[in-house]
């Protein structure tokens, strides 16, 4: 067998912990080979080993059978070994091929940046790949999904020949993930080897043809994929049963709690994103927001926490009106908010675990007194809250910063469902998260619609939506344009709903 | 981890101080001066004497108070280069209640500081205002709004104040907060009870900024604006009262000046390089109101000392402006000290 990457018993510390114990990994030419597992289990410093950026203790790494030693990642570099990072790496006001030639332009005999060449080369990659990027196109006037495919553009034109995928879909849509798997079987027809790093199970039964399973540092193993499923999978990358489909009783929804008739949001540039819109949620259910993003979810969200002005219509939380209220008005009649961006809405990270958790409620008895704070009240809230969501954490003194994506987002749930809002809403809560988090969070939303609370779940994950709600509304260009039950539906049909397509009581589907 | 980092916070100014005075010394070295005896002359001139402890400290205090200024905005993220506009101002402001009002020390007094500090703080309401409504950048702003105070404040003096003279009268006894008695003990030097103004201005910064909800919110803000807001934070409120607490601190500093070291005010024809002095002391002080009261001192021990510099060792005062930059050079820098730092903490193990 031809291995294009061998990476044999690596083993990297760090002080006080092995990040990496002993792991092996095998690229085949030609295959996509998944590396699986939760976040921190060592994926990162395991790909980083590869690239250069860290020395490991023991092991030995090979290229196409020859041993190499990667020092930095200009070797890795020459070695045909390129990265596509989730958080991209472009200068959003420059071209699509001033962004690829970057650190290594071309230039003619005097000097000269020649770029026209480039462009023709980055086109004909395009091409090739079946890429569609317009290398004229601006990074800042092209989708999130265009700029992903200029980052692998910019590993092709670098002449790599294994790429290395992290989380590349992450920040994609369902239909960008499509096109993205096609993408990467065009990528092995043409003799490339792909190693991708995700914790997603069904991209990976999609797409992959190996996949290695790291836990907590530790080399599990190498399955193929067409021997698996998701369940095993996920067993081995968590090291217990997971269970996929969550339990739960029947919903015994009660009072209207959220009611919106006729709403109109605007977003910056005074565009119409929220279309006379119709949504109730009542306590003890949760309504799921389908839709693909962009048909005015996040504008919705905004207007209901105050974040953003009302154009017009009516919000109502209990039967008070709350549209165009201050967002601390709004979080004081009884509404919480798990954000979508948990970095730049949810959290201050340069502040403490425990300063975080009174972020809405500081100003508040115990924790102020006459506007004197008392760090004492604060910080053994903090510990409360910290124990009863599983946060991990060395401390609540911990920065907020130093902690994994999941374990702030299980803070800000606990800060949120702790304050027992009449309404919760959750933005994707589960983004990004591995599978025991995303139990969690899941566990932790229905557990408080049986307390009696309103739940608005909003997600671009079909699963997440069909699995925890108790009731789907489709969201299309500005409107909730069908309700449906999660029971009585599918993928297939929700996705042609979120696309604008009707369907009939007989089940078909008409443009 | 955190301790260590609190251990490199407090280690990098020291070292740049001390990679500072070196460099300073092979300055002198180059010139043809001896060092040993520049600096000797500069300990001299800050602490030879009475006298000059009591200068030392007289030229202290209003560096901690437009430190204090340049650094309390800057909790909230903002940048305020209009210290010395402010501080303008508040000299203005506290000579003109201190020559118009007729009053009883207690009264007279506290106003009269009072008026420097809500002078100050109008200054800074200004940009915080126009940066927290229409998002227009507070250092343009304030860098205008020195030019205002500076122009503005010289056409009062000369107009207002005076009968086209250049320097006002002296203030009323009742509004002066210099003392007899620091003057007796430090051989009649200027030394004002300012400085204890000073220290608990420094004071009351820490206590809102780590102890009080306002202090919360004003942190929050400067870290993150988007979290704070959907957090409930008013936060165009919060940049305007970072802006104007500031401009306080600094409105103090001239009201130090005024009210204590000179007891009038004369028509300027430059700036008083207080408020730029204080965006060092800040920087030097990692923006923490302790660091800010040491920087201060530091400042004026530097600045002061440098008068003795040209008569006992030859050097010109210029050098020692040259050390200050240095050692601002090297804070602002401290990303290669850190690094020494962590390289020679790695090898020593």
């Amino acid at each position: 067998m031809e291995y294009a990457i061998e990476m044999l018993n690596i083993r990297k510390e760090f002080p006080g912990i092995v990040a990496n114990d002993n792991i092996t990994i095998q690229l085949q030419k030609g295959e996509i080979h998944a590396l699986l597992g939760e976040n921190g289990a060592g994926k990162s410093t395991l790909m980083n080993v590869l690239f250069g950026l860290y020395q490991p203790e023991k092991g030995e790494i090979r290229v196409n059978g020859k041993e190499v030693h990667i020092t930095n990642p200009n070797i890795a570099n020459d070695l045909g070994i390129g990265m596509v990072h989730q958080h991209f790496m472009l200068v959003e006001p420059f071209t699509v091929t001033q962004n690829i030639v970057l650190g290594s332009e071309p230039t003619n005999k005097l000097g000269k940046i020649d770029l026209a060449k480039a462009r023709n080369e980055i086109q004909a990659l395009s091409d090739r790949y079946g890429l569609q990027v317009n290398p004229d196109a601006k990074i800042s006037e092209i989708s999130v999904g265009m700029q992903q495919r200029v980052e692998i553009l910019k590993t092709l034109y670098r002449g790599a020949e294994v790429l290395i995928f992290d989380e590349p879909t992450a920040v994609l849509t369902p239909q960008e993930i499509k096109e993205l798997i096609e993408i990467m079987r065009s990528l092995i027809k043409e003799g490339k080897s792909i190693i991708l790093i995700t914790h997603k199970l069904k991209e990976i039964m999609e797409v992959c043809d190996r996949c290695t399973v790291i836990r907590k540092g530790k080399g599990i193993g190498t399955v193929n994929v067409s021997e698996t499923n998701t369940t095993d999978l996920a067993s081995l990358m968590v090291g217990r049963e997971v269970s996929f489909k969550t339990e739960k009783i029947v919903a015994q929804p009660t009072d209207t709690v959220l009611q919106i008739k006729d709403l109109y949001v605007r977003d910056a540039r005074k565009v119409d994103l929220v279309k006379g819109l119709d949504l109730e949620v009542r306590a003890g259910e949760i309504v799921g927001i389908a839709g693909v993003d962009g048909n005015g979810q996040s504008e919705l969200v905004e207007a209901i926490t105050g974040l953003s002005k009302a154009r017009a219509g009516s919000i109502k939380v209990n039967n008070k009106e709350i549209s165009n209220l201050s967002p601390r008005k709004i979080t004081e009649s009884g509404v919480g908010h798990i954000p979508q961006d948990r970095h730049k809405y949810g959290l201050v990270l340069d502040y403490t675990i425990g300063e975080n958790i009174v972020l809405q409620t500081y100003y508040q008895k115990p924790y102020s007194k006459a506007k004197v704070l008392s760090y004492k009240e604060i910080f053994d809230k903090a510990n409360k809250i910290i124990e009863e969501y599983d946060v991990r954490t060395p401390s609540v003194y911990t920065k907020a910063r130093a902690l994994s994506g999941g374990n702030q987002q299980k803070a800000i749930i606990g800060r949120e469902v702790d304050r027992s809002p009449n309404l919760l809403i959750a933005t994707q809560p589960t983004r990004g998260l591995d599978v025991g988090a995303i139990e969690f969070i899941h566990q932790k939303l229905i557990e408080e619609r049986d307390k009696g609370r309103a739940i608005l779940l909003v997600s671009f994950e079909l699963d997440e939506i069909i699995n925890v709600s108790d009731r789907i509304a489709v969201m299309f260009d500005g409107k909730v344009v069908a309700n449906v039950k999660p029971e009585e539906t599918n993928e297939q049909e929700l996705g042609l709903l979120m696309a604008g397509s009707q369907v009939n009581k007989a089940g078909e589907t008409s443009q | 981890m955190t301790s260590n980092s609190k251990h490199f916070g407090l280690l990098v100014p020291i070292i740049s101080v001390i990679i500072g005075l070196i460099a300073g010394a092979i300055i002198m070295l180059l010139s043809g001066h001896n060092p040993i005896e520049g600096y000797a002359a500069l300990w001299a001139g800050a602490f030879g004497d009475s006298y000059t402890i009591g200068e030392t400290i007289r030229r202290s205090t209003p560096l901690i108070l437009t430190g204090l200024a340049v650094a309390f905005a800057f909790k909230t993220g903002l940048f305020n280069i209009g210290a010395e506009g402010q501080v303008i101002v508040g000299w203005l402001a506290a000579v003109w209640i201190g020559l118009a009002i007729d009053a009883p020390m207690i009264i007279h007094l506290p106003v009269a500081i009072l008026a420097g500090a809500i002078a100050g703080g109008l200054w800074g309401f200004l940009p915080g205002l126009l940066k927290a409504k229409l998002g227009v950048h507070e250092v343009i702003i304030t860098i205008m709004m020195n030019y205002i105070a500076l122009h503005v404040t010289n056409a009062i003096i000369r107009n207002v104040l005076t009968d086209q003279g250049t320097t006002t009268e002296p203030i009323a006894g009742t509004a002066s907060l210099a003392s007899e008695w620091l003057q007796s003990i430090t051989f009649y030097s200027r030394i004002h009870y300012g400085i204890l103004i000073a220290l608990f201005a420094a004071f009351i910064m820490w206590f809102i900024i780590e102890r009080t909800s306002y202090g919360y919110e004003l942190k929050a803000v400067g870290f993150n604006r988007h979290a704070s807001n959907y957090a409930g934070m008013n936060v165009s409120k919060n940049i305007i009262l970072s802006m104007v607490i500031g401009g306080g601190f600094a409105g103090l500093a001239g009201a130090m000046e005024g009210l204590g070291t000179y007891g009038t005010i004369s028509v300027m024809s430059g700036f008083t390089n207080l408020g730029f002095d204080g965006i060092a002391v800040a920087l030097l002080g990692a923006n923490n109101a302790f660091g800010v009261i040491l920087a201060g001192l530091l400042f004026g021990v530097l600045k002061e000392g440098a008068g003795e510099m040209p008569t006992t060792a030859g050097v010109p005062t210029e050098l020692v402006d040259i050390i200050i930059a240095l050692i601002i050079f090297f804070v602002a820098s401290s990303y290669i000290i850190r690094w020494a730092l962590s390289r020679f903490k790695k090898e020593g193990k």
